[in-house]
């Protein structure tokens, strides 16, 4: 039995909108589930089921309203409070993103965007060093240092971006990885080499993953375990094979006959 | 007796060596490069491919949907028996356009307008094209959202207070006022939920079915929607057709590299199909698509291409038909 490396306990998380009329927005609502070492998870759901805020919450970027968020046992609202305890854990807890325009200053070259990577690191390293981890992570993501290293952003593919931030995830080797729906925006064929990345990471370096995704095809793919989302809460959990073959929420069935397949027809 | 039988063959849309061009600053990007097509009446055709690989230009194209720097370089269309290349724009838009060929295309709130209501919305393309009275436009309106199980309210409303996939079956009603014989849908699902998606494809399918067009290409990057609703499938990479055939020939068997890579790289929420992923990884592609500035020499899909021979780098491959209706532009199909 793996251990759980992070918990996920009755968190919530109201939005209030509004001045003098205050709307209150349950984003999350007391879901619970925890992540083992080397086990990669997947939150599935639609637009405005609570998954994105889960992840922002995990990653220490967004406080809960209620509820507790426990990595290796440190409560990362309670616990983590200064710089060097929040390097540390960004050290350990790191994410991908959606679009990789907005993951990166356009200014930079991938050089400086790399190399900055360090900063969460307490070792001191040499330039040099700096330079060939760089180049090791570049390679490991199926890119040639040597031709992206002087680019900027926008000079590269869709795909080579999100290949560059994967290799920031080889370069920091976390303990665990939030993928926020980190191959939406590229094409079928060069997504399944960019989510075989996230196999290699696991096999690896037994990272634990989480995606946060609406495409239940992927989750499929990729995951060791399914958590259904609908409207905040957790409305089922289970390997992909149960999810696919037996699922028990309404939810969930409902949106397993919407998606289309391929070896099924809708229409006739 | 004669004429008859040939007016009964006749196809719905034939194309030949169709190319259409992006004339810019930075060079002409041949995004349509030499396509031969022919539907018959009573098929959906679905053309797959992914981001850039010059599938929307073709739908603007063979529909007449075509503006600077985009220009139809070559090639004859013959659209339900009309040759058009020897019509003005201006008899384009009066006798073909909603007549003989419509568009939807991705985005629903960009084909309408903000400001109008749905109804005069429909009365100001019709106008023109038909010299209906505004009544009769609106009850030839009304009819077609009944039968479409579309609310009628939905006329008197202004496009963004409709729902998106609302907004989307709407706009299919409107293009396919006119029965025109063919329909061209351009990612018509791609911005809904999955939800919304399969609704949009049914009313595209009732349209179908009732008759109201004669054929349909349908456009997109997801093939597991595609092989909901076509009869027949035809693969696009770097501007050119590499391979066509029945839908569940090319769900099972494809025969083009690049159509293995593509197709054994989706997706969906089935373990038959994961099973399938896992055991295809030899297929998977490598690198991505070329620029159409300055294609590949030879067959364009050569520097991806895990079997590529010398020939492939020298010489573009002939479109051949393997077996009855199954077509592949690769030299390892090319007895010699």
């Amino acid at each position: 039995m793996s251990k759980v490396i992070l918990e996920v306990k009755n968190l919530t998380k109201v939005y209030r909108i509004g001045l003098i009329r205050q709307k209150e927005i349950v984003a999350v609502n007391n879901i619970n589930f925890n992540v083992k070492e080397g086990e990669i998870i997947s939150l599935v759901g639609e637009s405005g089921s609570g998954k994105t805020t889960t992840a922002r919450i995990i990653l220490r970027l967004l406080r809960p309203t209620s509820g507790n968020v426990l990595f290796n046992g440190k409560d990362i609202w309670v616990d983590i409070g200064n710089k060097k305890e929040l390097k540390w854990y960004w050290r350990n807890v790191n994410g991908v993103f959606q679009d990789p325009y907005s993951s990166f200053n356009p200014t930079h070259t991938i050089r400086f965007v790399m190399l900055r990577t360090f900063n969460l690191f307490d070792e001191e390293i040499d330039y040099d060093t700096k330079i060939n981890m760089i180049k090791e992570a570049l390679k490991e993501v199926g890119l040639i240092p040597e031709e992206i290293l002087d680019k900027r952003p926008f000079e590269l593919s869709g795909g080579m971006r999100q290949r560059v931030l994967i290799a920031r995830i080889f370069l920091i080797r976390p303990k665990l990885v939030i993928a926020d729906e980190p191959t939406s925006m590229i094409d079928a064929t060069l997504r399944l080499s960019l989510l075989d990345l996230f196999l290699k990471l696991r096999d690896e370096f037994k990272t634990s993953q989480i995606f946060i995704t609406h495409d239940l095809g992927l989750a499929t793919y990729i995951s060791d375990r399914i958590l259904v989302m609908y409207k905040g809460e957790i409305v089922e959990e289970g390997i992909p094979e149960e999810i696919l073959n037996k699922p028990s929420h309404p939810y969930t069935k409902k949106l397993l006959e919407s998606v289309p397949k391929l070896y099924s027809k809708w229409l006739t | 007796m004669n004429s008859l039988a040939i007016g009964e063959i006749m196809s719905i849309l034939d194309v030949r060596n169709f190319r259409a061009y992006y004339f810019t600053k930075a060079g002409t990007v041949k995004a349509v490069d030499g396509v031969n097509l022919s539907i018959d009446k009573k098929t959906i055709i679905g053309i797959v491919g992914e981001s850039g690989c010059g599938k929307s230009t073709l739908a603007k194209a063979l529909s007449f949907n075509v503006e600077p720097p985009l220009k139809i370089v070559k090639g004859d269309i013959v659209i339900d028996g009309i040759k058009i290349n020897d019509m003005t724009t201006d008899e384009i838009r009066r006798k073909i356009l909603g007549i003989k060929v419509a568009l939807i295309p991705q985005s629903a709130m960009n084909a309408l307008v903000p400001t109008v209501k749905i109804r005069s919305f429909i009365k100001d393309v019709l106008k023109e094209k038909t010299g209906y009275t505004t009544l009769e436009i609106f009850e030839l309106a009304v009819k077609r959202f009944k039968e479409l199980n579309l609310p009628i309210e939905a006329l008197d409303m202004y496009p963004f207070e409709l729902s998106g996939g609302m907004r989307q079956r709407v706009l299919i009603a409107i293009a396919t006022l006119l029965n025109p014989s063919l329909l061209i849908a351009d990612e018509p699902t791609s911005a809904l939920d999955v939800s919304t998606q399969k609704m949009v494809l049914e009313t595209l399918y009732d349209i179908y079915r009732r008759g109201l067009v004669k054929s349909i290409i349908f456009i997109s990057h997801d093939i597991a929607t595609v092989r909901q609703i076509a009869d027949e499938i035809v693969v696009m990479y770097a501007g050119k057709f590499v391979e066509k055939g029945s839908t569940e020939e090319m769900i099972n068997e494809p025969l083009h590299p690049y159509s293995k890579g593509l197709i054994f790289s989706i997706l969906t929420p089935e373990l038959i199909v994961r099973e399938r992923v896992r055991k295809a990884k030899e297929v998977l592609l490598k690198g991505e698509p070329p620029s159409l500035i300055n294609p590949p020499s030879g067959c364009r899909f050569h520097p991806r291409c895990p079997y590529a021979m010398d020939i492939c780098r020298r010489e573009e491959p002939p479109m051949i038909e393997v077996e009855r209706n199954r077509f592949v532009s690769c030299w390892l199909y090319v007895k010699r």
